[in-house]
């Protein structure tokens, strides 16, 4: 008996903590979207759906659908780059991975504000990559390298690939590579032995690595708002805009909401996987 | 199989990438020229900019404060937490876990957003309190998580060992316990004041006037594209106390680590 009031007392600070600060204003999102605003900017009385019904005007199914896109895109690439880095690390001396890897990950004990910062300033009107493009007539002096999807893009790629090379790292490491060596000596084509043996061997790793990526990204706020132009405008500035500038606190719970849906949608298709692939396996 | 140079390429391509903006970031911190398009001189004048501005002064006040409070707090909470996690098993403990993990994976916007709606619905102030006390939430997991690698390796028979010894608990805990889990403790505690020094999206949205953290005034700079010059000397110097933070503690847990067995 005294154990288990022991056991309880441990536990309960933490427990208490998170569910008072994290689970109740998680669920609190949810409820506030249903309230109506008051012009103090706080959250009024009663209960009405006319914030989910301004949710229909034509403006934000095009920044959830470019939310969508640019998320996509950015794990895409960041998979795409991800596996030959990775590759590469896996495959060198031990003691070159040790030093690999570090390379990798020093670049992001920078604030992260900072390293969206040096972007902007290169690709600034004044900057230099504008400079050395005019300079060697890849682009004229009225081309904009910043404020569009374009830069958004880059720089989300450049954010989060390490979160993509670090788990696709741990499954290529793990791979036994005498299996490609065994489908060549089948027959098989470099090709069909990447597409048939190597991908579906590390596929653990990938799966890890696109939600890695992708959560994030869909959460993305600084970096469409610091590089990116009204044309780029993701969910995040929009949560951040009704939360701040405009004071509409119901309709940004409203559009937290909505990501929070789209946030947890991809962990529970990646957990259902997993579990459809276990019981598939004898 | 035959080695393809593809990922040879790849791999130099991508460091490029992400040096290159530090590198020139770093440069155009001493450059006289205003957008850094081209050198034009070496110059301090950046740094003696910063050294001047009040407010950057007053925010880096606010943030050892607020890293400070929420270092202390979330590492006691971070500790016992995984001490529980690691010794209690049951209903209670599945639930914990899971409320431990979550918040390592929420998107940081969700989070300010709805830590910013739970302080308007109840009545609480925005200030560095609000700050602190969401600092504390996002920081209590990592610690956890640190803190609970250490345990795992901990080989329980020696608190048992104790115990015959003759020691009680709060000497078994205080003496063979804690020690044993020190390092992993002062680890979770660095990482819990690096994040808390380093975030800006969470502190952006439960923030009330005159509580702007570092991060936050480096925001608002960097939006308006004022100062960039200034800014970039100011990452610079926070660069620097960054890599001389986590070089010497990577030095310290080397060293720690030839010792033991």
């Amino acid at each position: 008996m005294l154990r288990r009031l022991k056991e309880w007392l441990l536990s309960i600070p933490s427990l208490a903590w998170l569910v008072f600060f994290f689970l109740l204003p998680t669920l609190m999102v949810f409820v506030i979207a249903f309230k109506p605003a008051n012009l103090l900017g706080d959250i009024g009385e009663g209960w009405t759906l006319s914030t989910w019904v301004e949710l229909g005007n034509p403006n934000y199914p095009a920044i959830v659908w470019r939310t969508l896109r640019l998320s996509f895109y950015c794990t895409a690439v960041c998979i795409l780059l991800g596996i030959p880095f990775s590759y590469c690390i896996a495959r060198a001396s031990e003691k070159c991975q040790r030093w690999l890897l570090m390379l990798v990950i020093i670049p992001f004990w920078t604030n992260f504000l900072i390293r969206v910062f040096a972007w902007k300033a290169i690709l600034h009107p004044e900057g230099i990559l504008k400079h050395v493009l005019v300079s060697v007539g890849l682009a004229t002096p009225d081309t904009m390298l910043l404020y569009n999807e374009g830069a958004v893009l880059l720089v989300m790629v450049y954010t989060y690939l390490p979160f993509a090379i670090m788990p696709l790292y741990a499954a290529i490491e793990k791979f036994d590579f005498s299996l490609i060596d065994a489908a060549l000596d089948l027959g098989s084509t470099v090709a069909t032995a990447f597409r048939r043996v190597f991908v579906p061997g590390i596929r653990r790793g990938i799966q890890t690595a696109i939600l890695m990526v992708l959560i994030p990204a869909l959460g993305s706020y600084v970096i469409p708002d610091i590089l990116g132009g009204p044309t780029s405008e993701m969910l995040g500035n929009k949560i951040a805009q009704r939360a701040s500038t405009d004071r509409n606190l119901p309709h940004a719970a409203a559009l937290s909401a909505l990501l929070c849906l789209g946030v947890m949608l991809p962990m529970l298709v990646s957990t259902l996987v997993l579990r459809r692939k276990k019981r598939g396996e004898p | 199989m035959k080695r393809s140079r593809l990922p040879a390429v790849t791999l130099v391509l991508v460091m490029v990438f992400f040096y290159l903006p530090i590198i020139i970031l770093v440069v155009n911190s001493f450059n006289e020229h205003k957008y850094g398009s081209a050198w034009s001189g070496f110059t301090l004048e950046w740094y003696v900019h910063l050294w001047k501005d009040a407010d950057i002064w007053h925010a880096l006040r606010n943030s050892l404060l607020v890293a400070s409070v929420s270092t202390v707090v979330s590492t006691v909470l971070g500790t016992v937490a995984a001490y529980a996690l690691d010794r209690v098993h049951g209903k209670l403990q599945k639930f914990h876990n899971g409320l431990i993990y979550m918040p390592l994976v929420m998107p940081d916007l969700l989070m300010g957003m709805s830590l910013l709606l739970f302080f308007v619905a109840v009545g609480f102030k925005l200030g560095l309190a609000s700050i602190c006390v969401a600092h504390i939430t996002f920081c209590i997991s990592y610690v956890a998580m640190v803190v609970l690698a250490r345990l795992q390796d901990f080989d329980f028979s020696m608190m048992e060992a104790a115990y015959d010894l003759g020691a009680n608990s709060w000497t078994a805990t205080t003496r063979v316990l804690l020690p044993a889990l020190a390092p992993g403790i002062a680890a979770g505690a660095l990482l819990a004041f690096t994040l808390s020094i380093d975030d800006f999206v969470i502190t952006f949205f439960v923030a009330g006037p005159g509580s702007n953290t570092l991060p936050v005034v480096i925001y608002s700079m960097m939006k308006h594209s004022r100062f960039m010059p200034v800014i970039n000397a100011l990452s610079t110097l926070l660069l620097v106390v960054t890599f001389v933070a986590v070089g010497s503690s990577q030095l310290i847990n080397n060293k720690k680590g030839t010792d033991l067995p």
